[in-house]
């Protein structure tokens, strides 16, 4: 039982071959192209989502922080996609493994905080030191905010894989826990059932919460540095 | 085969069964051949499923049916300890 709950999330290769790369690569096939003025139903409502989406998103950044359009809307589609493909059975969702959302979020963080130091050098640093502080506090005070800078790539990676291995892993143990039930008592297996369905409607908000919440963030970090 | 046509262009269809070995030996596997059949197959999925004007819900759920059964697939080896029997 043990290896089985965590066999799920191994890289999944197939005689050898490492064909995560493949199933990182298959959610693109499922947003085509639009090639005409008018298209087909899947290309209009993908279409009107990311309007949708792109002008929520943008909305708080200047002229500058616009020029991240693309980068932040393929993000949050990515993420999003990924995980909702992750809830169909058997599947295996590439945003559990640390080192790819470490891969996510370290280059984008460092793009911001690089940006920042770039074009506004006095307005980064002085992030580092909020308004009002009395004087024998601030060599501390520079300290934690460094810390807490330097923490933000970490925090992003480390809350998407915790999050949806978490939400998996619930799933897995409640779902074998029903399973397991049937023989002893109907009536708690139902009840675990009824859990296990609620449980499955929080995953697909979660799925798609997460993604939300990582693009924000790096928007969020953005606007800071532009 | 006493045939008119050159084996090497005719569709699977039409070649004959004796063909068949001939026939799936001529085709091209080069790397853009491969390639190419891919583009094919994709867009005689995608013109008639979904690049359509009143496309449903089934053309994408085929490709998820699909991809579906294809982790399960992958997932066989380990999937065969959690069946229901006595001996394993």
């Amino acid at each position: 039982m043990n290896e089985n709950l965590f066999a799920s999330f191994a890289a999944p290769s197939m005689m050898g071959l490492p064909i995560v790369v493949l199933i990182v690569m298959f959610p693109s096939i499922l947003f085509p192209t639009p090639s005409r003025l008018i298209n087909n139903r899947l290309i209009s409502i993908q279409q009107w989502l990311i309007q949708l989406t792109s002008k929520q998103m943008l909305a708080i950044h200047n002229q500058k922080g616009r020029t991240w359009a693309l980068m932040l809307m393929s993000l949050i589609l990515f993420i999003g996609s990924t995980n909702l493909l992750g809830l169909l059975p058997h599947s295996f969702t590439p945003t559990t493994q640390l080192s790819m959302n470490l891969g996510m979020a370290i280059p984008l963080w460092a793009g911001t905080v690089i940006t920042g130091f770039r074009y506004k050098t006095k307005a980064s640093l002085a992030h580092f030191l909020p308004q009002g502080t009395p004087l024998p506090l601030i060599p501390m005070l520079v300290i934690i905010e460094t810390i807490s800078l330097f923490i933000q790539p970490m925090a992003l990676a480390v809350r998407l894989t915790a999050n949806i291995t978490a939400g998996h892993l619930l799933i897995h143990l409640i779902g074998g826990a029903t399973l397991a039930l049937i023989n002893i008592s109907v009536t708690t297996a139902f009840i675990t059932f009824i859990i296990l369905i609620l449980l499955t409607i929080l995953e697909f908000a979660v799925a798609l919460i997460q993604a939300y919440v990582f693009t924000l963030l790096v928007s969020l970090y953005l606007h800071d540095n532009t | 085969m006493a045939s008119p046509v050159p084996v090497k262009e005719k569709k699977l269809m039409e070649v004959k069964l004796g063909e068949l070995p001939g026939w799936i030996l001529m085709r091209d596997f080069t790397p853009k051949g491969i390639a190419g059949a891919f583009q094919r197959g994709y867009y005689r999925y995608y013109n008639k499923y979904i690049n359509v004007k009143k496309g449903g819900v089934a053309g994408i759920s085929m490709v998820l049916a699909a991809y579906v059964l294809f982790n399960y697939c992958r997932s066989y080896k380990e999937l065969k300890h959690e069946r229901l029997r006595k001996y394993h």
